[in-house]
């Protein structure tokens, strides 16, 4: 199919940007790599009238460490961040989920604003953001707003961003002594969307964790903090036991969805495995994994 | 027939008959200087969308398209009725397939719609964007039908009739009983029975269906530039349609991206466009979309078959009975129509062994969901399967090793010529030399040891074996006898230019696969030319021999043969030539590298130009009375069996997490027989390919129908069409049994590891988790259904 014909504009700075956006509101798409738009606008699902580029926006650019926070603007492609020394150094998580992120030719184009505002439930940023409790930073002509990563992700492509506004960077609290990271995500083919896909930040003392987040995706219609289980794998030392409660408590704190890949009862079953290989992993005990033997 | 001398002609020293060479056409399309329809603009040229239904079965009251006509650019908009005054409508039976009914199809659906997707008018606009947008203001007024979608339910007595002109929706039957299967039951030491599910997909081509249909008035001609694998058959059928004679009518195909089987069918937007094009006056273009493919190109398989195996305590199997039912959709596809997949399975079931106690049913019904047809392979897969599945369960039962009960039972390698219980007739085939090399090139005992020890380790490995025929080189028993016109021989036409290079025009297509690089290869060789002397025109009716196309594994085949021919006889003629120059005898003369040379010696006397200009320009110094012939065509066709039958085995080494339903691809291996074989590294990639597409449907590959017939998956990323990254390294090794139909002796490759991969797969899988003692047998085997089969979910 062939999209529908809009107006574009490439504003060169992000005032005029957020002006045009004012100006057209709803009837505008921003568009930084076009690989989530620009498939929506051939399938005509989406049919803006004007498509407001933001692509040479200088300003949106670059990844920098500011003491321990890790600032990437909005316009990061993938690749950029699979190739950032440090990203590599102080976003381990980061730089662990992102070769997850579709194929080449999409994160040689992808970027991070782009990835969040689209807010697929089983992308993977989503969730790695919430883990590490992230913010992220919006603005519009009105000025600027920081948003924790779990206050933005609100429902399937929905976030917290108003119609006026563009996610101008996200900043990450750089790892930290005695933090462990684990990222796993099931999918049927690599590069595809995950059905179930987890992103774990924990401290690790001895055979007890703390500092616990469970960052979810693909198990519900927005990546998810699993609270509920991250509170009983902080609830002392950890043991098979700790981890049939954890699992257990998945149930409350996901909401799987079935469709094309996998039933929700698969999705659950798939989170509360990868659940039990990310406790083995990080408390190095692979005995917690709980693998089946016949 | 003739008898095989050792020593003929394809075992000169300069032959290219055996060996990989580089294709012709490759660097013209690694340039991207291709020739694709997609890619074509003709001068006038309008292009067509088609406004599709939404529904899977509804009444059309009416279409205003009011709104559309007054849209920017539209040239035209069509609705059925009105294209149905330019194009008569079709019905898919042909008359070998007693009892096959189908109901008249039409360009355009008229007064009804009956599968989501079927187009239901036409807008024509200067370019794709703006048709799409006039599309979007045709307002269609459905009256919604109850769809039939369960094929088990489609044949119940108070199921919605699709065509109620027909009394039910039961296209086609097949019943065959062969020896004393109720007698081998009743004696068998175990009796196993299993339902097998084949899930429906698609072929998924790289290049989308894509015609251009140019209407010119002044000449009263039709050109079609289409991507087909049968321009003459199409040739005939557009001009059938549309009112025109043959002559009217030429098909050009030139480069087609990938077919698969699903671009040698008649389908009812193409038809359109041809009959738009004449309506209009003008050429007409349409390329279907991926969202059009995924819901109209033909689909395949969609079978459910119930399976059983008698087998005797020592491994002998004494009966094989199946009752297959498969849903075609509404319509059979014209011409070779959509019961042909059910019948091969009804033929093919068993014939690898020695059985001959056989009774099978094959129903096929209709249902209002995307029309299926012949792809690669076609019932190759659910035949194998089946039998490879039941044969697995049987060993299982019996406590016998996997490829223990293979050799037991398997056709021997001398018993031939020989049969099938259900009435295949096989030349020469290679069961048990094949089943051995496959099972020293996977080192089949060690790779059973490294299974149990990985085992203890809680880490579940599978083997998986599938043995298989594969219907190669079809003759006319094919379509022919059922009243089609579709060629079953091939022509080769062979000239020598007046700068002593050579042009062969064949009626065999290229579609990716390397028809251009045999023909080429076939025809140097057979003239002793070097082959960068050798140019290949195919893929237009006005300037090839008549001949079927490239499918069913026949081009080169029989294709080839014709080429081998036409060589061997243009070379005679040239030497002819050269004789009387040289004042020699045409025995004492060979061709060698492009030099007429002594026999012999080899010795060089003439170039071929020298010999060519002196017959295209100084004839006069030839002798009187003697006229060179430097252009000859020869043509092919099996005669003596209906099918070259091949056979091959193919196995597979995988790992399954028990955890998680994922299965893991180690290592693949095949093992086939084409006879000889013309281009290894074609037929390599041949079988790798087809091996892919057979492990796409076995793991990944389904077009997901919802109960109300509304395709689920149309895209490619809910389709999954298998990726590299997830495929196992596939190692092909060859047993060499030739035809001796033909002096080649290639028999076809298209298929075979499309045939025998999906068996493969799930067998190993099922070795892979027999410790849990369960199996499967549906496939695709998602995550979620083996999880399902181990209790999990
Ligand atoms: C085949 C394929 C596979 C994929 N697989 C994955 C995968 O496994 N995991 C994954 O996470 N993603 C995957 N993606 C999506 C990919 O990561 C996209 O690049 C990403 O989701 C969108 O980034 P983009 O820059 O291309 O955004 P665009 O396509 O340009 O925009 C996407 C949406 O975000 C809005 N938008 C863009 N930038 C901003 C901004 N700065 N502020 C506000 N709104 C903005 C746009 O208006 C639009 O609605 C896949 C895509 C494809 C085509």
């Amino acid at each position: 199919m062939k999209a529908a014909a809009f107006d574009y504009a490439r504003p060169a700075t992000l005032d005029e940007a957020l002006g045009l956006l004012r100006r057209h509101g709803d009837a505008a798409k921003i568009v930084s790599g076009g690989q989530s738009l620009v498939p929506a606008l051939n399938l005509r699902l989406l049919s803006p009238e004007i498509l407001i580029d933001i692509g040479r926006i200088d300003a949106l650019r670059g990844i920098t460490v500011e003491g321990g926070t890790v600032r990437i603007g909005a316009l990061t492609r993938h690749v950029e961040l699979m190739n950032s020394a440090p990203v590599a150094e102080k976003l381990p998580l980061v730089a662990e989920a992102i070769p997850h992120v579709a194929h080449p030719a999409i994160r040689n184009r992808g970027t991070i604003g782009g990835n969040i505002a689209h807010a697929d439930p089983a992308s993977e940023m989503p969730a790695v953001l919430q883990a590490l409790d992230a913010v992220i930073v919006v603005r519009s002509a009105d000025g600027e707003r920081r948003i924790a990563a779990e206050e933005f992700f609100t429902g399937i492509y929905e976030t917290a961003l108003r119609a006026d506004e563009i996610v101008t960077a996200v900043e990450v609290p750089a790892a930290k002594a005695g933090e462990r990271f684990f990222f796993h995500e099931f999918a049927r083919r690599s590069g595809d969307y995950a059905i179930v896909g987890l992103a774990v930040r924990m401290t690790v003392s001895g055979a007890s964790a703390s500092n616990v987040r469970l960052g979810f995706f693909a198990v519900g219609d927005k990546a998810t903090l699993a609270e509920k289980a991250a509170a009983a794998l902080s609830a002392g030392p950890v043991t098979a036991a700790t981890v049939a409660a954890a699992q257990a408590a998945l149930a409350d704190d996901l909401t799987p969805q079935d469709d094309q890949q996998a039933s929700a009862a698969t999705r659950l079953h798939l989170a509360r495995v990868v659940l039990g290989r990310a406790v083995a992993a990080l408390l190095e005990d692979p005995s917690l994994a709980g693998r089946t033997a016949a | 027939m003739t008898a095989r001398n050792p020593l003929t002609a394809l075992d000169r020293p300069n032959s290219y008959i055996g060996r990989a060479v580089p294709r012709p056409n490759l660097t013209r399309l690694l340039q991207g200087r291709g020739q694709y329809v997609s890619d074509m603009t003709l001068p006038r040229m309008g292009h067509v969308a088609f406004v599709r239904s939404p529904y899977a079965h509804a009444k059309i009251l009416g279409i205003d398209v009011a709104e559309a006509k007054a849209m920017p650019g539209v040239i035209a908009v069509v609705t059925g009725a009105e294209l149905a005054k330019v194009c008569s409508p079709w019905v898919g039976v042909l008359s070998h397939l007693k009892g096959l009914k189908s109901a008249p199809q039409h360009a355009i659906a008229v007064d009804r719609a009956c599968w989501q997707g079927e187009a239901v008018c036409a807008v024509i606009a200067e370019t794709r964007a703006q048709a799409e947008d006039a599309a979007e203001r045709i307002f269609v007024n459905y009256e919604e039908l109850e769809p039939v979608t369960d094929m088990e339910r489609a044949l119940e007595p108070d199921a919605v009739v699709i065509h109620p002109e027909l009394g039910d929706n039961l296209a086609f039957e097949r019943n065959l009983d062969a020896g004393e299967v109720d007698k081998a039951i009743a004696e068998a030491d175990a009796v196993v029975e299993a339902d097998f599910l084949f899930g429906r997909h698609t072929g998924v081509t790289l290049e989308p269906r894509a015609i251009i249909a140019d209407w010119n008035p002044g000449e009263g001609r039709l050109t079609v530039h289409q991507g087909t694998q049968a321009p003459h058959m199409m040739q005939n059928i557009i001009a059938k349609h549309l009112d025109l004679e043959e002559a009217q009518v030429r098909v050009v195909c030139h480069d087609v991206g990938g077919s698969f089987g699903i671009k040698v069918h008649v389908y009812a937007d193409e038809m359109a466009v041809a009959a738009l094009s004449k309506l209009l006056r003008r050429p007409v273009k349409f390329v279907a979309d991926r969202i059009e493919s995924f819901n109209t190109d033909i689909h395949a398989r969609d079978h459910r078959c119930k399976g059983k195996i008698a087998v005797k305590s020592d491994g002998t199997i004494t009966a094989f009975v199946i009752d297959d039912i498969t849903a075609i959709g509404p319509y059979s596809m014209y011409p070779r129509t959509s019961a042909i997949e059910a019948n091969q399975v009804v033929n093919l079931v068993g014939g690898q062994y020695t059985n001959m106690n056989y009774r099978a049913r094959a129903r096929v019904v209709f249902q209002n969901k995307n029309v299926t047809c012949q792809y690669r392979a076609v019932g190759h897969p659910i035949a194998c399967s089946v039998t490879e599945g039941l044969v697995d369960l049987a060993a299982r039962a019996i406590g016998m090793d996997p490829a223990a009960i293979r050799r037991k039972n398997l056709i021997p390698d001398d018993a031939y010529p020989t049969g099938s219980a259900s009435g295949l007739k096989f030349e020469a085939l290679s069961h048990h030399a094949s089943l051995d090399k496959l099972l020293a090139m996977m080192n089949y005992d060690a790779l059973r040891a490294e299974q149990a020890e990985l085992r203890k380790k809680g880490i579940y490995r599978g083997i998986g074996l599938a043995t298989f025929i594969e219907v190669t080189n079809p003759s006319a028993a094919f379509y022919g006898v059922g009243g089609a016109r579709i060629s079953s021989q091939d022509g080769v036409a062979v000239r020598l230019e007046a700068t002593g290079r050579i042009v062969v025009q064949t009626s065999i297509t290229e579609q990716g696969q390397g028809s251009e690089a045999i023909t080429a290869q076939v025809t140097a060789h057979a003239l002793g030319v070097p082959m960068e002397r050798v140019r290949v025109i195919l893929g237009d009716t006005d300037n090839t021999p008549y001949g079927g196309g490239t499918w069913a594994s026949r081009a080169a085949g029989i294709g080839g043969e014709a080429a081998w021919q036409a060589g061997k006889a243009l070379k005679a003629n040239i030497l002819a030539v050269a004789a009387t120059i040289l004042q020699s005898s045409a025995d004492a003369l060979d061709i060698v590298n492009g030099f007429v040379v002594d026999k012999g010696t080899d010795a060089e006397r003439l170039p071929l130009e020298e010999v060519a200009r002196i017959a295209y320009f100084r004839p006069d110094t030839l002798p009187p009375g003697f006229q060179s012939e430097l252009m000859v065509v020869r043509h092919f066709v099996p005669r003596q069996y209906p099918f070259a039958f091949t056979n091959g085995i193919q196995a597979s080494y995988l790992e399954v997490d028990p955890d998680t339903g994922f299965v893991t691809l180690l290592k693949h291996w095949c093992v086939e027989d084409c006879g000889t074989v013309i281009n290894p590294q074609l037929v390599d990639e041949q079988i790798r390919g087809g091996i892919v597409q057979g492990i796409g449907p076995a793991l990944y590959e389904h077009c997901r129908y919802d109960e109300n017939g509304q395709l689920t998956n149309a895209s490619m990323a809910d389709y999954l069409v298998p990726m590299a990254a997830e495929m196992p390294d596939i190692e092909v090794a060859h047993v060499v049994s030739p035809t001796l139909e033909s002096e080649l002796g290639a028999k076809g490759a298209g298929e075979a590891g499309t045939a025998g991969a999906p068996a493969a797969v799930v067998n190993a899988v099922n070795d892979a988790l027999a410790p849990f003692d369960v199996r499967i047998t549906e496939i695709p085997m998602t995550p979620e259904v083996i999880l399902r089969a181990l209790g999990k979910v």
